[in-house]
């Protein structure tokens, strides 16, 4: 699964971003007006198509992808964007145009209401709210609910006689949990079940949608959340526990669009419209299993359902060809990815490198202007150090709502990541430099700034490049998580596998970003040692002198 | 004298500090051409050419070294003729002789006799060892606690100490 970059409108797009992305950090204008700039201007622009990180939102993203190409309107894919909140800040603030949405993720999680209604009422009132709130559009509904599921093995399930929901709350305390992020955090998932059944686990453990059903299945964990439509549920001996007091509400599929295209494009919304109803449960269970545990790519998928349902002519045939591609070894897989790894690696590369300069250009004169105030350096560094505890994938969230998705804010999050070790270096590294040769400067009439640009700079030069090597190397293994908000980069196959359990796919982007950062760290100790001033290296020859080495002297 | 800006100040005076304090990521030339390029002279490679020759060291052996490849004596030398560079009226050596072997000490302590005697240049040399003050100096200052106890020529001091902390340290010192 390439993640839809094969897509020829896709690949075009990319580099103008960069650019914008590129221009906008170093000028340091303001980025909001820039990237909206880019999404505006009429039918000329690409529609941007996103999904969440799980199999069905990846294969719906691709359906309606594929739909608008079918019927000439060009896409920007942007595949796996993080979680809910990630993925509707975009559409709201415009970075992405449509995605595939859930009517009760929309009342519950986005609106904050409780789910009592009925299906057709759900849908009617997040239409109505979301209309007037931001101008954002549900489209009819595709046709099937999936609900959440909450599973157990069987065999758990027999000995302590678990069906129900009910009466899961009076084993939970016996049983760990491996519940996905999401769920964890959302009105409509854990904290509404200890609600409403009072449900209290032993233990709860984050786990990523590709590995519960293994952990499950491996006893690594007693419950698990899920998705109705997941194929997974049918893939292991597991039991699916009644909702006995009503508590998920409806989840209808649909297709949500920003206000932007809701307003200009009747073409986009008529294109989508055509799928409204079509797609039935036993439909999305059977195209889930289909990308999930047969790991036929999400575009061959795509293109097979459309083809089905008479939307796109001409491409059931393809179909015969959806054998899985597993059974070469990994090696001539990588290498048969190798075309659009190095465009990957590029990408990556430019993510870390233009958030690293940008971090250089303010931390290294930052850490100078701090020489000499002890006391404001201390509170200056231990206030960047803060931003150092942020975990990365919150920072990237928080940056979606002042910069939208894609490389402005994963290379600014970058950027906040690089200026700890810069700084630091920079400020220990010059207040710490040779201070016989700082007196000596000084009292020799040298002024503050001459002693500081000409002796302390370079005496700390290699501390300062210290520095930066480990910000570039913390940032290659970073960047990998921008992949969340779209940006791109090495994360891209991550994400992608993760979503479809797919371990090669995940190992295409890894390893490549492993090999990257060691390349990177590589290259940069030669760096760190060509900083280095001269007189400070190895002597290249002995000392002609006659003198006998002395101990004394200025030891350096 | 607290009234002044102290650069102007520091750059008119020579000074050698206790380990020498060249700096390191610099070559002797542009160590010792640091005052006169501080002073904006123009030959500044020029005088720091002949301030090595003052003190003895080649500047076509000596000039694109670094600190770290010359012995402590060679470093010592360096020093001073930085000091000496922008031919100043006065320099401040402290404790110049501290750290070197005793081969080195002897040597640099001839060249320095060499260099003040030469006299054009006036030397205040602070020193823990008596020796070499008497066989520098044409004045001693003693000082105890901060404060001068006897200032004089060193047969003045020998002759006619002012106190018995004088006598004793003339004694101590191997120089009475």
């Amino acid at each position: 699964m390439s993640g839809g970059r094969d897509s020829g409108s896709d690949t075009r797009a990319r580099p103008g971003n960069r650019t914008l992305a590129v221009l906008s950090l170093v000028a340091g204008l303001a980025m909001v007006p820039v990237l909206s700039a880019a999404s505006l201007g009429g039918g000329t622009e690409p529609v941007v198509v996103a999904s969440k990180t799980f199999a069905e939102s990846l294969l719906l993203g691709e359906v309606f992808s594929q739909l608008l190409e079918a019927r000439g309107i060009r896409v920007d894919r942007r595949p796996g964007l993080g979680s809910t909140e990630i993925i509707f800040q975009a559409l709201v603030n415009g970075g992405v145009d449509v995605y595939p949405e859930y009517t009760g993720t929309g009342l519950l999680v986005i609106l904050g209401e409780d789910a009592t209604a009925s299906q057709h009422e759900v849908y009617r009132r997040v239409s109505a709210a979301f209309r007037t709130r931001w101008g954002i559009r549900w489209l009819p509904p595709l046709g099937f609910q999936n609900t959440y599921a909450v599973a157990v093995r069987s065999a758990t399930a027999d000995s302590l006689g678990l069906e129900t929901l009910s009466g899961l709350a009076g084993r939970a305390p016996e049983l760990v949990a491996g519940l996905t992020p999401d769920f964890i955090g959302r009105n409509d998932g854990l904290p509404g079940l200890e609600r409403r059944y009072g449900i209290q686990f032993r233990e709860v453990r984050p786990l990523l949608q590709a590995v519960k059903y293994r952990a499950l299945a491996e006893g690594e964990v007693d419950v698990i959340d899920g998705y109705s439509t997941d194929g997974s549920l049918d893939r292991y001996p597991l039991s699916v526990l009644r909702d006995d007091r009503a508590f998920f509400p409806p989840y209808e599929a649909a297709a949500l669009v920003g206000r932007e295209v809701s307003e200009t494009r009747p073409e986009v919304l008529a294109a989508l419209g055509e799928l409204s109803g079509l797609l039935d449960e036993v439909t999305m269970r059977r195209v889930n299993r289909r990308v999930e545990t047969e790991a036929i790519p999400v575009e061959v998928v795509a293109r097979e359902l459309l083809g089905e349902l008479g939307l796109v002519a001409g491409a059931v045939a393809d179909s015969t060809e959806g054998t899985p591609p597993e059974r070469t070894g990994f090696f001539p897989y990588l290498w048969s990815r190798r075309g659009e790894t190095l465009a990957l690696t590029l990408e990556h590369l430019l993510l870390v490198g233009v958030s690293l300069l940008a971090a250089i250009a303010v931390a290294v004169p930052g850490g100078l202007a701090l020489a000499g105030h002890p006391s404001r350096a201390e509170s200056v560094i231990r206030g960047v150090g803060l931003l150092q505890t942020v975990p990365s994938i919150a920072l990237l969230a928080f940056m979606i709502p002042l910069l939208g998705i894609g490389a402005v804010p994963a290379a600014t999050a970058l950027f906040l990541y690089s200026l700890l070790p810069v700084i630091r270096n920079t400020y220990t590294g010059v207040e710490e430099a040779d201070p016989a040769a700082v007196r000596a400067g000084t009292a020799l009439g040298m002024t503050g700034g001459q002693v500081l640009l000409q002796v302390r700079l370079p005496l700390a030069a290699p501390v300062i490049m210290a520095g930066i090597r480990t910000a570039a190397v913390i940032n290659v293994g970073t960047a990998t998580l921008a992949a969340f908000i779209g940006a791109g980069g090495l994360g891209e196959p991550i994400v992608a596998g993760l979503s479809l359990s797919d371990t090669r796919l995940i190992l295409s982007g890894a390893l490549p970003a492993a090999v990257l950062a060691v390349v990177v760290d590589t290259l940069l100790a030669q760096v760190e040692r060509a900083v280095a001033p001269r007189g400070l290296r190895e002597p290249t020859s002995p000392p002609p002198s006659p003198a006998p080495p002395t101990t004394g002297g200025t030891s350096v | 004298m607290e009234d002044r800006d102290p650069v102007p100040l520091r750059r008119s005076l020579g000074y050698v500090p206790q380990e020498g304090g060249l700096l390191p990521h610099w070559t002797v030339i542009r160590n010792v051409s640091l005052v006169p390029r501080l002073l904006r002279l123009e030959d500044a490679n020029d005088l720091a050419r002949t301030a090595l020759s003052r003190v003895g060291l080649d500047p076509a052996t000596y000039a694109d070294r670094y600190p770290r490849t010359l012995s402590g004596g060679e470093r010592q030398r360096v020093a001073l003729a930085r000091a000496l560079a922008a031919e100043p009226g006065v320099i401040l050596l402290d404790e110049p002789f501290g750290a070197l072997d005793a081969l080195s000490r002897a040597e640099i302590l001839d060249t320095f006799q060499q260099v003040l005697r030469a006299g054009d240049v006036s030397a205040l040399l602070v020193t823990h060892d008596l020796r070499v003050a008497f066989r520098l100096a044409h004045r001693v200052a003693v000082l105890r606690r901060g404060r001068i106890v006897q200032c004089g020529t060193p047969s003045e001091l020998r002759s006619a100490p002012a106190d018995p902390y004088v006598t004793a340290l003339l004694e101590r010192g191997g120089v009475a």
